[in-house]
């Protein structure tokens, strides 16, 4: 929990019982962001439980919720502190806060501020009113690549198991597991996994309004596929004597790049449950079946390389 | 940017609205507005079923099944659930 700000009230400056209160998550990156946007203004931050987690993920799990934030307006007597009745509550805090509720049970009113804290001194400026611009979340090129390492580290830490597994498989030789073989059988399809690694989790994520196709399985299948095919000539050679490791390449390594880009849809700001619900429908049988037509083709390559077939 | 068009569970039920705008205040999509003193939808694919419209009516004028639009949270969700019977499945309220 070091990242966890404890929950309760705090001054910006030097705050009466006239100044604004601003809410925020006891995420310390919430909490900071917030204070370094309203330096310079006196005011309250009410900072209430979300277990360390940023406004708009506990707004969605409901800990950044009506009854925490009814809670912690009770337990820092708030209305003993300030003489007015409105609390300034982030957008997108939204999702998580009955506002009417939080009205009726503590008197204490709502008014929605902007997504992002560094709009805060605009909205103050204007009269406490937020543009659409303020009020509409944003999902930029920068935003998506700060992202991006989220999907990148879990990815490739499993790379590096199914790496090993891969170069023992490739490796078995009736002497025993050779090196040499290891490396030849393995080398490439270890190559490919990475190219599939880069395209679904970060190429993908970056170039995501470019890529045709709405469905993040799509996108990631077809910048796969356009990572994958180029590989193919260069890692193989002559296609005549490798159609079977290169079918089962260009058959597997987009999937895997399609399946490493949904997972990215957890990253983003414009998906829907009901989306990813439809989407994990039909993709996910798809998976399951070239996952198990690869383990096939792998097993009748190595075949071929110990001169069973 | 656009996801999947059709899919959200996003209603409404303009006959309660009372046309306060609060919906289309805390839509961070900018999905919802107020036309002649009512709700509109001004293009549901934008939607993505943060349930903050729904819960900040206090009329029972909007309807959406909230969550999360991430597929390795689905993933979970499906991995811990009980398998279910048939025809038992989802209920739209």
């Amino acid at each position: 929990m070091k990242y966890a700000v404890a929950p309760g009230i705090y001054a910006v400056g030097a705050p009466t019982a006239d100044s604004p209160v601003f809410v925020s998550a006891n995420y310390a990156m919430s909490f900071n962001l917030l204070r370094r946007h309203v330096h310079g203004i006196d005011g309250w931050i009410l900072v209430i439980d979300t277990n360390g987690i940023n406004v708009w993920c506990a707004a969605g799990k409901g800990t950044f919720g009506t009854r925490e934030l009814m809670g912690r307006i009770m337990a820092v007597r708030l209305d003993t502190i300030v003489t007015h009745r409105v609390i300034i509550v982030p957008q997108l805090g939204a999702p998580g806060i009955q506002s009417h509720v939080v009205r009726k049970a503590t008197g204490f009113s709502i008014l929605f501020g902007p997504v992002r804290a560094r709009d805060i001194p605009a909205f103050l400026a204007a009269g406490r009113t937020a543009t659409r611009a303020m009020r509409t979340v944003s999902f930029s090129l920068v935003e998506r690549l700060e992202l991006t390492p989220l999907e990148v580290i879990p990815a490739l830490r499993l790379f590096a198991i199914a790496a090993v597994i891969l170069a023992v498989f490739c490796g078995i030789q009736p002497q025993g597991i050779i090196f040499k073989e290891a490396l030849l059988g393995a080398g490439p399809f270890m190559l490919l996994g990475l190219a599939a690694l880069v395209s679904g989790s970060i190429l993908t994520p970056l170039l995501l309004p470019f890529i045709p196709f709405r469905a993040f399985s799509m996108k990631g299948w077809l910048m796969g596929l356009v990572v994958t095919l180029p590989l193919l000539r260069p890692l193989f050679g002559d296609p005549a004597g490798a159609i079977l490791p290169m079918s089962l390449s260009a058959l597997f390594f987009p999937a895997l790049s399609s399946y490493l880009a949904f997972n990215f849809t957890g990253c983003t700001t414009y998906t829907s449950i009901s989306g990813v619900k439809y989407e994990l429908k039909i993709a996910l049988p798809v998976y399951i079946s070239v996952a198990a037509v690869s383990v096939l083709l792998l097993i009748g390559y190595q075949c071929l390389r110990w001169g069973l077939l | 940017m656009k996801y999947l068009s059709g899919v959200v569970t996003l209603h409404l039920n303009a006959g309660a609205c009372v046309g306060c705008g609060v919906c289309a205040e805390v839509c961070p999509r900018g999905v919802l507005a107020i036309a002649h003193g009512t709700v509109v939808i001004n293009d549901r694919d934008l939607c993505i079923e943060c349930g903050a419209c729904a819960k900040n009516c206090a009329y029972g004028a909007i309807g959406v099944k909230a969550g999360v639009g991430c597929a390795a949270a689905q993933n979970a969700v499906a991995a811990d659930r009980h398998p279910k019977p048939k025809g038992a499945a989802d209920r739209t309220p």
